[in-house]
């Protein structure tokens, strides 16, 4: 990050906001649930819970790239923390929940 | 000839460390590895939780149905609770990243105010949980089990029914130490309105309902804890216990970590040694704390 940025506060604040409303807006959904998303199924379950997904995981980027500041860090390190973790966990995901559905039909 | 091989080798420059790949301390490199490693401990605790649920599907507890409790507050407020823990959590990790940002342009003062108020934040955090682990613990209608160790719920037009309120029991009394499962039976016979929802989250009416308990349950099931759980399947309440509680024990580690380097601070430690980077550390640390949060919140009690 530039000095420049760093001289203030403002661009910490600006991703509280950021996350407070992503929450703000999670949170909504799962007490309105709304029928068109909570009926429309999609890869194996509810459209509403994609939603939820993908919120969690922009505000998950938001918290590792700027609150730990490795946005900001060379380009090496950063993808070595990265990359184990999007190689292992999305594997972890796979198999364990392919299992899982599994053992639902022999059940 | 051989002596000369030796001798080069012997003036050849040694490697004396200096050149820096990462361009990061070793402190904040091995902070970082450590989180790797952690990274990958949740996303297992959280995918055998999401094994446990898709075998478990037709019969796992909904959560919005589990956590609907709010301090002070009469009635269903699902997610409520949760969301004001996850707003705590947030907030702390912008005290801290203010408490970071103030280190790094020397302002001791700013550095203590900010740690202060991100203990804080950690102490409500932990404080929120104990409370909500407190309500899990003691339930809040109770529930009869099965003698194939099925929990099913007593309802009223659909809706649960308080097996306290059909005992004519407090729930909040000391005392109690359960229900006689003959005496909810006849009780719950002379209640016409009443129903029961089975472990598939199918209903029964009275007659029905009266036969299939005089058939099958064995005893009434009162709050939840590693054996069992009258919300359902007792898996959920492990995962829960389980999960949250690891979490919440990072948080704790993350508050001692945090009060030593106030202390240290405040004694002007990082002032003498001419730079905060502890505080950097540690903050990454408790921003960690907050990303396995955003996950336990979007999974245990969102999808």
């Amino acid at each position: 990050m530039s000095d420049e940025q760093h001289s203030g506060n403002w661009w910490i604040w600006k991703v509280f906001w950021i996350l407070l409303g992503l929450t703000t807006f999670e949170v909504a959904l799962g007490m309105i649930k709304p029928d068109f998303l909570v009926n429309t199924q999609f890869l194996e379950t509810k459209l509403l819970n994609h939603i939820f997904i993908v919120l969690t995981l922009i505000k998950a980027g938001y918290i590792v790239l700027v609150f730990m500041h490795l946005g900001f860090e060379e380009k090496s390190l950063k993808w070595t923390i990265l990359i184990p973790a999007f190689i292992l966990v999305p594997y972890l995901l796979f198999i364990i929940l392919t299992e899982g559905a599994y053992a639902y039909l022999m059940m | 000839m051989a002596d000369s091989l030796i001798q080069n080798d012997m003036n050849a420059p040694a490697w004396k460390g200096g050149d820096v790949p990462y361009k990061a301390s070793y402190g904040k490199l091995m902070m970082w590895f450590f989180l790797i490693t952690d990274t990958l401990t949740f996303s297992a605790f959280l995918t055998g939780y999401g094994f446990s649920r898709f075998k478990y599907q037709d019969i796992w507890p909904l959560p919005e149905d589990v956590f609907t409790h709010f301090p002070f507050l009469h009635g269903d407020h699902p997610l409520l609770f949760v969301a004001l823990m996850t707003f705590t959590l947030i907030m702390s990790s912008v005290t801290m990243v203010l408490a970071v940002n103030y280190g790094h342009k020397m302002q001791k003062n700013k550095v203590i105010l900010w740690l202060s108020l991100t203990i804080i934040g950690g102490i409500a955090f932990l404080s929120s949980q104990a409370w909500e682990w407190g309500h899990f613990i003691h339930g809040d209608s109770g529930a009869v089990k099965l003698k194939n160790a099925e929990v099913i719920h007593v309802v009223k037009e659909e809706k649960i029914f308080s097996i306290y309120e059909l005992m004519h029991a407090d729930s909040h009394a000391e005392e109690h130490h359960g229900f006689d499962i003959t005496e909810f039976k006849e009780r719950f016979n002379s209640e016409e309105d009443l129903g029961i929802k089975l472990y598939d989250k199918t209903f029964l009416d009275h007659n029905a309902a009266v036969e299939y308990l005089d058939k099958n349950a064995s005893e009434i099931l009162l709050g939840a804890n590693l054996k069992y759980n009258e919300y359902g399947h007792v898996l959920f309440a492990d995962y829960f216990f389980f999960i949250t509680g690891f979490h919440g024990f990072h948080v704790f580690s993350g508050v001692i970590l945090l009060i030593i380097i106030l202390i240290n601070t405040i004694k002007g430690t990082y002032e003498r040694r001419g730079h905060y980077e502890m505080i950097e550390k540690v903050g990454l640390y408790w921003h960690f704390v907050d990303l396995v949060w955003v996950f336990v919140f979007t999974f245990f009690y969102l999808v």
